[in-house]
């Protein structure tokens, strides 16, 4: 038995070791607002914070995650407050198909705590996820939106 | 007109005569059976399409599919500007995938002759009247139609109807004229003093029936359309809760992951099974003609499971197909001549025979894969001979019909339950719906509901493919730099037809081409043939320009002058990019125009070359989709949509080896990304020409608008994508495709 602490919850799941945090979190947990877009790191569908920092969960095995603290989506919210980050994508109305926007909220949350106050280049280093549907524009303003709240 | 908007009130049922008479076959009642199904307690439906809650609440019926491209908002915005309702009281919910929720307005634009419709979404019907009643099932969402089918002939007619409906009832009920009633912001009031709101109205209109012709708006009097109000869909987007196909989580369900024969029409001879079976939740492997499927407890056991089988595969005659052959078999078709033509006008071999001296060019594309974010998948539940199946689809009705007809059930036994959708750009169109064939297939042999899942690679090598396509252009100048001449030779005409049209004053022009050049699976991709024909095109206007040593956006002005509209357009983004000051040093500009699904639009890139690598700084687009609903809507599909063809400009590739797809993955399918993005500027027109689309036409220049300007930049014209394969400094090729 392996116990995770998600969301500030801890969770004991009978998994093998090797299987992606990914699947762990949407199969086992039936978390699914974290997303499943290539399995091999290359998309950011799937990432979520794990100490804080942003992490491609499709490719960590779930054991390398124990004893750390793992953020989803789903755990971004204070009670029924949206994290700032949150608001700012509704304010820019960022998301097209939103599949990818999970992951690029929690990538943005990772940023924005290491620098409170980026920079374009800033965010274009940080930013890599993909997002088919192309609002990155959008995504940018947030993100600058988000530092001034 | 009057028979449009009734065709649309009532969901499809139309008086006799002229049109009506294919209509008037249809062997449902619609609107009745239309308002059964979307009947709830404390509400009165008014329409098929507007349903009114006795707490004044409203809810718009919408029968498209939100694809990221805003529809589920702008549909009910242009109801609700017609209702005069209070848009904080609006809600939606898609219409039920049902005959009586069918889409009447499509069916209406294609009597019409609407040359912009792909025929993609006339699915198998063919023009006549006993098979209208086959393309009535139609819900599809493509082909940028929504808004300017539905949107326009349906829910603003629909709207204004259930307005006057209202109206009517209240001045019954008040012993008043109807002119002295006035409706605004959800309620009626009369100069007495006399006054309801519309839910407390609702239920006596509902006894009137829906005028045929009710009056619309005028521009000038909107409220609710032309403001970028914020989208339905989007805060389930941003906290995790929007259930995507992939996201279904059912009692008792299992994932399956699936693999079909690599080789496009080949089958599956025989697997070991047992690799897979003594691996951990693995419940069964499912074998298929031409695929095979491991069904386990969660998807990476299955996954990985699929990945330890062997399967022994019938490749088929396909499996000599390489990238190279196939472009040397397009090359071969349009040598050999027996071409189509189309779009002629005057005498262009004439005229090239004439010329002084002829301008040749030849140019070519690749494959291109959908990659939609959320790969493709369908979840199926068989329970006796009931069927539900679950998934993402660009039309909910023909995926039902799918369903069934698959299934081999009639269509009452089938139920079909919508997802929210991860990206479609014409991979979950109807055509293309294998992904629903799959999942039945193997639910069949499976106890409780199963998700079957593509994985990405799966994803990406089992596609319906942009097409491949080679063309050759021929144009011809007189002294004064006017084109007199304009041979456009290609490979595969698709969708929409006119997207090989062009809209300068060439006397004599023509397009030819071959058809059959393509033998794996090919479809719709975000603005279909636009994509190919808008690089043609473009880049080859671009070295008439050159040749004839103008300017490129003057010479592009030149050819308009029977083209208001266009040379509008065009004169926007040359003024919004200040096309006339020269770019900072290193940097150079390239511009394109289109019309694409009835919207034009012009774009202008500005780059740079350093160490080699290509970067795209900015990007300017005017646009005149004739008349915007939520204008921050379609300037963010404006924007996408460019996105959307620069990744297929800098790196979009699926090549074909051994008769199967090289690609994999996004390492070797990249994508434009955040740093990648150029800086994007977007400036709406509204002419008030007739409503254009949106979701597509900002795809549809932005390969010629970046290659002209790399030719402005370096001197070299590139004329085969994508740009990642050249050293752009020198022209030369650096990868054999």
């Amino acid at each position: 038995m392996i116990t995770l602490n998600v969301n500030g919850v801890p969770h004991d799941v009978d998994v093998e070791e090797a299987m992606p945090l990914l699947w762990v979190l949407r199969d086992v947990l039936n978390m699914t607002g974290t997303k499943y877009g290539c399995g091999i790191s290359a998309c950011g569908a799937c990432t979520v914070l794990i100490d804080g920092v942003a992490v491609r969960t499709c490719v960590v095995p779930v054991k390398n995650a124990v004893g750390r603290a793992i953020t989803t989506i789903e755990g971004l919210k204070q009670g029924d407050t949206l994290h700032k980050v949150q608001q700012a994508w509704i304010a820019e109305q960022v998301p097209q198909c939103g599949y990818c926007q999970s992951g690029q909220i929690m990538a943005a949350v990772a940023l924005l705590t290491e620098k409170p106050q980026p920079t374009d280049d800033d965010i274009d280093a940080a930013m890599t996820n993909v997002c088919r549907c192309g609002a990155y524009t959008q995504i940018r303003a947030a993100i600058h939106a988000a530092a001034k709240a | 007109m009057a028979l449009s908007r009734r065709l649309v009130i009532f969901g499809g049922v139309a008086a006799a005569g002229g049109l009506a008479v294919g209509y008037a076959l249809l062997p449902w009642s619609t609107l009745d059976r239309a308002k059964r199904l979307i009947a709830k307690p404390g509400t009165t439906p008014l329409s098929a399409w507007v349903r009114i809650g006795t707490d004044n609440t409203v809810t718009v019926f919408v029968p498209h599919s939100e694809i990221g491209q805003g529809v589920h908002t702008s549909l009910p915005m242009m109801c609700a500007e017609e209702l005069d309702a209070d848009w904080s009281l609006v809600g939606m919910e898609q219409a039920p995938p049902d005959m009586a929720f069918a889409n009447g307005a499509m069916a209406l634009e294609y009597l019409r002759g609407d040359t912009s419709i792909p025929s993609f979404l006339l699915g198998t019907a063919v023009f006549g009247t006993r098979k209208i009643a086959e393309y009535m099932n139609l819900q599809t969402t493509g082909g940028s139609m929504s808004v300017r089918t539905t949107g326009v002939r349906g829910m603003r007619v629909a709207g204004a109807a259930a307005r006057a409906m209202l109206i009517k009832a209240a001045a019954a009920a008040w012993g008043v004229p109807e002119s002295e009633i006035v409706a605004k912001q959800s309620r009626l009031s009369h100069a007495s003093g006399k006054s309801a709101t519309y839910g407390e109205m609702a239920a006596a209109a509902a006894a009137f029936d829906p005028p045929i012709d009710p009056p619309l708006k005028a521009k000038k009097d909107y409220t609710i359309v032309g403001k970028p109000l914020p989208r339905f869909d989007i805060p389930a987007k941003c906290d995790g809760t929007a259930v995507y196909g992939l996201d279904l989580r059912l009692p008792g369900m299992s994932h399956a992951a699936i693999a079909a024969c690599p080789v496009f029409g080949g089958t599956l001879v025989s697997v070991n099974e047992a690799p897979a079976m003594a691996m951990r939740g693995v419940k069964k492997v499912v074998k298929l003609p031409a695929a095979v499927a491991v069904v386990a407890d969660n998807t990476w056991r299955a996954k990985e499971a699929l990945a330890a089988l062997s399967p022994v595969w019938n490749e088929g005659a396909n499996a000599a197909h390489t990238q190279a052959s196939i472009f040397a078999g397009m090359e071969k078709a349009l040598d050999k001549g027996d071409l189509t033509e189309d779009n002629a006008t005057g005498d262009v071999d004439a005229a090239l025979k004439s010329a002084k001296g002829v301008i040749e060019a030849s140019y070519r594309v690749p494959y291109l894969a959908h990659a939609t974010m959320e790969v493709m998948n369908c979840t199926a539940h068989f329970e006796g001979d009931k069927l539900t199946v679950w998934g993402g689809f660009q039309g909910g009705l023909d995926a039902r019909a799918r369903a069934a007809k698959f299934a081999g059930l009639p269509m009452e036994n089938v139920t079909l339950k919508y997802t929210t959708i991860g990206g479609g750009f014409g991979r979950r169109l109807p055509d293309y719906y294998d992904y629903i064939d799959k999942a039945i297939a193997v639910a069949r042999q499976v106890e409780g509901p199963v998700q079957v899942v593509f994985m990405r690679e799966e994803d990406m090598t089992q596609d319906f493919y942009r097409h491949a396509s080679v063309a050759r252009m021929k144009g011809a100048l007189d002294d004064k730099g006017h084109v007199t001449a304009w041979l456009h030779t290609f490979t595969e005409k698709h969708d929409p037809p006119e997207a090989v049209y062009v809209n300068y004053d060439f006397a004599n022009r023509a397009s030819r081409y071959a058809s059959g050049t393509n033998p794996i699976p090919w479809g719709a991709w975000r603005s279909v043939d636009h994509t190919q024909q808008g690089f043609f095109i473009e880049s080859f206007m671009d070295e008439l320009a050159h040749a004839a040593g103008q300017d490129p956006f003057e010479f592009r002005r030149a050819h308009l002058a029977g083209a208001p509209r266009h040379k509008a357009v065009l004169e926007a983004v040359a003024e919004m990019s200040g096309w006339a000051t020269p770019p900072a040093a290193g940097r150079a500009r390239g511009i394109a125009m289109r019309e694409a699904f009835a919207t034009v639009v012009a774009q202008v890139a500005e780059v740079s070359i350093q160490d080699g690598a290509l970067r795209v700084h900015k990007l300017w687009t005017a646009s005149d989709p004739g008349e915007v609903v939520n204008p921050a809507t379609f300037t963010a599909q404006m924007e996408g949509g460019a996105i959307y063809g620069l990744t297929a400009a800098l790196y979009g590739e699926i090549a074909i080896d051994k008769g199967r797809v090289v690609q994999q993955n996004f390492t070797d399918y990249e994508m434009v990304r955040m740093a990648d993005a150029p800086e994007q500027h977007v400036r709406i027109i509204e002419s008030g020409a007739r409503t254009g689309g949106a979701g597509e036409p900002g795809t549809a220049p932005v390969a010629a608008a970046v290659c002209n300007a790399i030719f402005a930049l370096t001197g070299q014209r590139i004329r085969e994508l994508p740009l990642k394969n050249f050293d752009l400094t020198t022209g030369k090729k650096l990868t054999a495709a």
